[in-house]
């Protein structure tokens, strides 16, 4: 039934579309593969190209089966395994540049073709942003174009007419590829379970703080998270994005540990409410973002006993979720005595900071008399707030209270609340985000890695949980006005966190607006919004049945409407010369001489020369103009205008 | 359109319509006579994209759903397309020239396109396997193409093209669509001629004419009015052109050399076939020395003349003697 094409040796001019095209898709892993793969993927290509150019054979099975084996092992070396996400594209690479040494065939070249499609999808795996987008469906026009050129059996028209015939293809298919993502069923979660390097390698903030991790976050202009506010935006100096609490110091790190979860909100005193919408980029943990104090909860998500959203699994997608925060608070007031946890200090550390704060345990007696003093000794000291701290040996706090004096949000956090414990005062880190970015143009916040920040709560009698930020007391600014403000000029910072010059500036705010609104629409297209989309469009009913009967019928009459568009039977165009030349007979018959179907032009012209000899010389000069149009190999467009001219003034 | 699901739908009659009779005069594919399947690069494709779609709902990449549903829209395009490949093209076919038993006869086919796309990678065979890029065609918009099928010979008599497959699976490779065509062109088959080297028989004086020996063609001997059948070669073509008409020229030697190339000449143990081999090599070597020649098979016998035409007549009854058929002329 299906005839099996010629085993056709593959063209030289196919070897070429087919190498670069998937050296094109493979670029972007470049930078996550290891070196070494990548040289071999280019050599191999590189061979490949030169071995169709010089027509040489190519090299022996056994030398590839080699080539494989070798090369799988290396990748394990890497890996430390075969499978999950990286190693299973370093494996597809490394696969495909050897099915390159082996494709002789049209038939291996439409084979590499499939690939290729393939290995689309896996750059997925690592960006979806519009730039890769575009880049991608580039690729994925050049991989048709290249399809096309492997069915190609005689001499290959111009690349350009390649190229044209996958584009006008492509394009007929986006209107039922968006009738398809629209309707097609989706689903919650993965189908089999995810390798564990699935979402290795997002930047974020983590369960653990030790000096110098948060100001490596700085330098990252990745997006933490986008909030779009209901009513106005609050200030600056108000935006405390509350992250993961810690409470466990070894001296050197903290850590969270896992706390008691509740299922509802306990809050002493609520005021001033903020509506906002918080869309949180993945990165595999299970913390939701609020503003301090989360009054709401998001679905499949808990609190713990620290007020930290906690979801039920881990954010690997980009999560929606409406949040309602109380930025005037009170919570813990009733949790008498802080538990014995949030005073514990490591032994044998810090010793001078603990003499200290048993000194301000004497002078001042009431924990918040003890904060202030703290606070204040914090601002009268000159400590410094900078990006690179000088390094600290193993009684960190001591030295960067007494020695150092200077540091980034981290070390006043840390060093705040080692402070505090040492007086007795309960304390805990609190990690997060601090302000965002307002961007106008898409009326929403954005919240960048850059903004990690560290602070402190204290637990205060009669108050409970009392926020307080130690790095406030240094540098106002950093609240105010964000990190750039905090830091001397002259200091290397990320793009977004500088702002330069307005205008690049202004492009970096519109382009984000536009990630945000395909991240919103497009990315964000699951299970929920499915539903609200199709709810909002007036369907009651949203399983899966109804939308595959719809997708069926909707497929149904888009391929009719596009089978209507390709296979009309069109005429070949008429020739424009020839319509004027009709005209030209058409005005002669109605002068009486009617020209025969059979009869030629010229033959026409004689006789009618002789029938009207007034109006011959006219008749001759159209007639010798249509003649050289339709035969003459001639400049068409100087000579069609006459001929219309003529044909126009031409009166019996 | 309606047409393309009606193949699908209606498959079972339309295969009872199938072209099993020859078709006179122009072909034209209409939709209805066009059918198409995936090929087997389209089921794989299929299993490409099946799971693509896995790992797109797996790791929930959106823009994996994307591009999955966008090369799926691309496959139902591709259909059509093919289908329009082969939809609405004309075929005629030329005749065959004759050839004789082992070479392989050569049917022309005239492809017309009459829409206004180029319609690349036609190919056509009996089998719907081609073997070489020789069985294809590009048909440029409102233009045709010719294309040739090579079908090798392997009896004497006519040869019938049959029912010929065209298809194509452009652009994508994904489908192929087909299409049965059974013009009515016969190939005629000449006998396979005995190795060369078999003495003719002698000449014989039959006409009267025996009497004027010659030795070779170029003594010129008169003219006469022209037959049809005399060798092109020899008309006077100045005569003509001063407008005197056709005229032969008549060698001396061409009278004496009048060969009776006869059945009964062979010998009766040799098979018929083996006869029929010897009578065409007969023919072609009388024709090669420009003899006049007869041929006397059992009940039939082709006339003493010369030429092209006289080898044509003699190797025509040669080929169809004792076979089912009739001259197509």
């Amino acid at each position: 039934m299906n005839a099996a094409k010629p085993i056709a040796a593959i063209s030289l001019r196919n070897t070429v579309w087919i190498t670069l095209t998937l050296a094109l898709i493979a670029a972007p892993h470049a930078e996550r593969l290891p070196l070494w793969l990548t040289v071999i993927a280019a050599v191999f290509c590189g061979w490949r190209l030169y071995l169709a150019r010089m027509r040489l054979e190519l090299p022996a099975r056994w030398l590839m089966i080699f080539i494989v084996a070798a090369g799988s092992a290396a990748i394990y070396l890497e890996y430390r395994t075969l499978f999950g996400r990286d190693a299973g594209v370093a494996l597809l690479v490394l696969m495909i540049s050897l099915k390159l040494m082996e494709t002789r065939t049209q038939r291996d070249g439409m084979v590499l073709a499939f690939i290729g499609y393939f290995l689309v999808i896996t750059n997925f795996f690592y960006s979806q942003s519009i730039p890769t987008a575009l880049y991608l469906l580039a690729c994925v026009w050049l991989i048709t174009a290249t399809m096309i050129g492997l069915q190609y059996t005689r001499e290959a028209p111009p690349t350009r007419s390649q190229l044209r015939t996958a584009a006008i293809m492509l394009a007929q298919s986006a209107p039922l590829m968006i009738v398809f993502f629209i309707l097609f069923p989706r689903m919650q979660g993965p189908l089999w379970g995810l390798p564990t390097d699935a979402f290795a390698g997002v930047t974020g903030l983590s369960d653990s703080m030790s000096p110098g991790s948060l100001n490596k976050l700085v330098f990252s202009e990745d997006v933490a998270l986008r909030a779009t506010f209901a009513g106005r935006l609050p200030p600056q100096n108000r935006l405390y994005w509350r992250g993961p609490v810690l409470l466990d110091f070894d001296g050197r790190t903290w850590t969270a540990a896992p706390r008691a979860m509740r299922n509802q909100i306990e809050l002493d005193r609520r005021e001033n409410p903020v509506r906002y919408t918080v869309t949180v980029e993945p990165h595999n943990r299970r913390w939701l973002f609020a503003l301090d104090m989360p009054g709401t909860l998001p679905p499949r998500a808990g609190i713990s006993v620290d007020h930290l959203l906690l979801s039920q699994v881990p954010i690997t997608t980009r999560t929606r979720y409406e949040m309602e925060s109380f930025l005037d608070y009170g919570i813990g007031a009733a949790s008498n005595p802080a538990p014995a946890r949030m005073l514990a200090l490591p032994a044998g550390f810090n010793p001078q900071t603990r003499v200290l704060g048993q000194q301000l345990r004497a002078q001042h007696g009431n924990s918040e008399a003890i904060m202030n003093a703290a606070l204040k000794m914090l601002r009268d000291q000159k400590f410094v707030y900078t990006l690179e701290p000088p390094l600290l040996g193993t009684h960190a706090v001591d030295e960067f209270l007494f020695e150092t004096r200077a540091g980034f949000c981290e070390h006043f956090a840390s060093a705040f609340v080692v402070l505090m414990r040492a007086a007795g005062v309960p304390a805990r880190v609190v990690t997060g985000y601090l302000g965002g970015e307002y961007n106008a143009l898409g009326d929403y916040l954005i919240v960048r890695q850059s903004d990690a920040h560290a602070w402190t709560e204290v637990w205060l009698d009669n108050r409970g949980w009392v926020r307080v930020d130690p790095t406030n007391s240094v540098s106002p600014a950093r609240a105010d006005g964000g990190l750039a403000a905090a830091l001397p000029d002259g200091v290397s910072l990320p793009r977004s966190a500088r702002a330069s010059n307005p205008l690049i500036h202004q492009l970096a705010l519109t382009l984000d607006s536009m990630a945000n609104a395909w991240n919103q629409t497009v990315l964000g297209y699951n299970l929920e919004t499915q539903r609200a989309l199709l709810t909002r469009a007036g369907l009651d009913d949203t399983s899966w049945r109804t939308l595959a009967v719809m997708l069926i019928a909707a497929t149904g009459v888009i391929t009719l409407l596009l089978a209507l568009l390709t296979l009309r039977n069109r005429a070949h165009k008429r020739d424009p010369a020839l319509a004027l030349y009709r005209a030209f007979c058409a005005k002669a018959a109605r002068a009486g001489v009617v020209r025969d179907d059979a009869e030629g032009p010229l033959d026409f012209a004689l006789r009618f020369a002789t029938a009207r000899p007034d109006i011959a010389p006219a008749a001759q000069a159209i007639t010798q103009l249509y003649v050289a149009l339709r035969y003459k190999n001639i400049n068409k467009n100087n000579e069609l205008h006459e001929l219309r001219q003529r044909v126009r003034q031409f009166a019996i | 359109m309606t047409a393309l699901f009606a193949t699908m739908k209606s498959g079972f009659t339309d295969w009872l319509s199938r072209p099993r009779t020859p078709e006179s005069g122009p072909i034209v594919l209409v939709q209805r006579r066009v059918y198409i399947l995936p090929t087997r690069h389209g089921m794989m494709f299929a299993v490409v994209l099946l799971m693509m779609l896995l790992g797109a709902i797996n790791y929930g990449l959106s823009l994996g759903f994307v591009l999955t549903f966008l090369l799926v829209a691309l496959t139902f395009n591709a259909m059509l397309y093919t289908f329009r490949n082969l939809a609405g093209l004309s075929v005629t076919a030329a005749r065959a020239p004759s050839v004789f038993v082992g070479e392989s006869a050569q049917f022309t086919l005239n492809l017309i396109n009459p829409g206004e796309f180029t319609r690349y990678a036609i190919g056509i065979s009996r089998e719907r396997r081609a073997r070489s890029a020789d069985d294809f065609a590009d048909v440029p918009a409102g233009a045709s193409a010719r294309i040739t099928l090579h079908i090798p010979s392997e009896r004497r008599g006519l040869l019938h093209a049959g029912r010929l497959t065209l298809f194509s699976q452009f652009p994508l490779g994904l489908y192929q669509a087909w299409s049965y065509v059974h013009p009515d062109v016969t190939c005629l088959i000449y006998p396979r001629p005995a190795p060369a080297g078999l003495p003719l028989p002698p000449a014989e004086s039959a006409s009267g004419n025996g009497a004027s020996h010659g030795t070779g063609q170029d003594d010129f001997a008169g003219l006469r009015a022209y037959h049809t059948g005399d060798p092109p070669r020899h008309i006077a073509w100045k005569a003509a052109a001063r407008g005197h008409g056709l005229l032969t020229k008549l060698f001396s030697g061409q009278a004496a050399s009048e060969v009776w190339l006869a059945w009964e000449r062979l010998p009766s143990r040799m098979a018929p076939e083996e006869k029929i081999s010897c009578l065409t090599r007969w023919v072609l070597d009388a024709h090669a020395l420009h003899l006049a020649y007869g041929l006397r098979l059992p009940r039939l016998e082709v006339p003493m003349a010369s030429g092209d035409g006289q080898r044509e007549r003699c190797l025509e009854a040669l080929a169809l003697y004792d076979t089912l058929e009739r001259p197509s002329s």
